[in-house]
């Protein structure tokens, strides 16, 4: 059964169209990493599915219910979609604690001792229960990715979009967060990844795509598509990002 | 440059007493007169507050509510935002008090008293400039924020509140600190409509003492102290707030 289904998407900004027909089934518990040069489309695809993006022609359907404008619906495909963003967007006049709790508090209707409990338990889970009461700024770049991989836990989705959450990261720090999102794949989370870390995406990923100028051009199992990509663009790119 | 400064002499002997004398007398708190004179003209500084801070307080809230139509994608509404901005911007203040004090009441039937007639012109002028500062500020946020915020689900006004506000309003403390000083100033006009402020009552003042230059010299100096009170307390509030988030 599929959670997420895309059909025949498009996307323009101007005359540029960032998204050509794409269709797209994710299923429940599955692990998805998507790949691509930049200008490909991979952001905008994933930007799409909590509509932080607004597509203009095709449907998504997350989970029965289909993507429009209508508050409601928005509402309850935001509430069950997390996104961790590459400059990791933490509200910096929150302290880290703040930060997990305002979802929690003002979206779900948490008590504030119940938010914090729920707080601290993925703080633990990202492992950075001791930096609870600082502010963003305080912290190095791969604790404050976590605090926001956190504060995408704390609404308790079903689906967790990562986009190319490490790539804003020091090489040193890079780990430490690929680490926390192994972890939360082995929990049967639903993921859809951006990201050039093929290492994580061949333990990681029950598929892989790659996109190239707006449109899916591959999409296969990680054992099959690193040792034999069917087509060229993607036996290029690969070839470029390993060989770097 | 020795020229420009020798034109100088003439005035500096019309001040030191060529053509007048100083007579500081009218205001030397050691005799009963002069200690009287000064305490009548430090009583205009409960006006002169009392309009100011009741008037900001106004302003910043019209302000608030008028900048965020201006933000809205929709047409009307930041039409709206624009032509209030414009049309209230565009008026003197000294004819937003006159206006408002002895033309309301003939439009409307509403009798304002002198106090409530100073701080709605004061108010409303002010709010056209506060309106822009909240716009400014407001857009200075960064997009990622709304975005997080959209990812949790939270809603336009929660948003708001809990994530734009709070980081907008420490970007503009300056600019709203710059605004009570000017507020504190322009007050000084709603003496024309009778107001018993600072103002107004050096000039009751100069009228039985005959001592304009010393009164009004003690008058500067009144609104001198009143201006680097509010300085240092704004200067306060934002270390304040900077310190609560680095």
């Amino acid at each position: 059964m599929s959670i997420i289904s895309m059909r025949n998407v498009s996307k323009f900004f101007g005359d540029f169209q960032a998204l050509k027909d794409v269709s797209l089934d994710v299923a429940l518990g599955e692990r998805v990493v998507i790949c691509g040069p930049s200008g490909s489309g991979k952001s905008t695809l994933i930007r799409c599915i909590n509509r932080l993006e607004a597509h203009e022609s095709g449907e998504i359907i997350v989970d029965g219910t289909a993507l429009t404008d209508k508050p409601d619906d928005l509402e309850k495909i935001r509430g069950m979609v997390g996104m961790v963003f590459q400059q990791f967007n933490l509200f910096p006049h929150l302290t880290v604690m703040d930060n997990l709790c305002l979802g929690p508090r003002r979206v779900l209707g948490l008590s504030e001792q119940e938010a914090r409990a729920r707080a601290m338990k993925h703080l633990e889970r990202v492992q950075i229960p001791d930096q609870a009461e600082k502010f963003p700024r305080q912290l190095s770049g791969g604790q404050q990715q976590r605090v926001a991989i956190a504060r995408s836990l704390c609404m308790e989705p079903r689906i967790m979009l990562f986009d190319e959450p490490t790539s804003a990261l020091d090489p040193e720090m890079i780990a430490e967060v690929l680490e926390v999102m192994t972890e939360l794949a082995s929990s049967g989370i639903t993921m859809i990844v951006v990201t050039h870390e093929m290492g994580f995406a061949r333990r990681v990923a029950d598929r892989i795509i790659f996109m190239d100028k707006g449109e899916i051009v591959e999409v296969g199992a990680p054992e099959d598509v690193f040792v034999a990509p069917k087509s060229k663009r993607f036996g290029t790119f690969l070839k470029q990002i390993l060989n770097h | 440059m020795m020229k420009r400064l020798l034109a100088l002499v003439p005035v500096l002997l019309l001040l030191t007493g060529c053509s007048n004398s100083w007579g500081w007398y009218v205001v030397d708190p050691t005799t009963t007169s002069g200690w009287n004179n000064l305490k009548f003209m430090a009583s205009g500084a409960y006006y002169t507050i009392g309009m100011s801070v009741t008037a900001i307080m106004i302003s910043v809230v019209a302000g608030l509510l008028v900048a965020m139509p201006g933000l809205s994608e929709k047409r009307g509404w930041w039409l709206f935002n624009r032509t209030y901005v414009e049309i209230v911007r565009s008026v003197p203040v000294l004819v937003l008090i006159l206006w408002v004090y002895y033309g309301l009441p003939a439009l409307s039937g509403i009798t304002l008293t002198v106090f409530w007639a100073g701080v709605l012109a004061l108010a409303l002028s002010d709010s056209a400039f506060q309106a822009e500062i909240f716009r400014a500020g407001i857009q200075s946020i960064s997009k990622g924020q709304y975005e997080a915020a959209q990812s949790i689900s939270l809603n336009y006004r929660d948003t708001m509140r809990y994530v734009i506000l709070p980081q907008a309003i420490r970007r503009i403390l300056p600019a709203l600190g710059n605004q009570l000083v000017y507020m504190l100033k322009m007050s000084s006009l709603v003496s024309v409509i009778g107001m018993q402020e600072l103002t107004r009552k050096a000039n009751e003042l100069v009228v039985s003492e005959y001592r304009p230059l010393e009164i009004y010299t003690i008058l500067v100096l009144e609104y001198l102290v009143l201006i680097l009170i509010v300085s240092a307390g704004v200067r306060w509030l934002e270390r304040r707030m900077k310190a609560s988030d680095t």
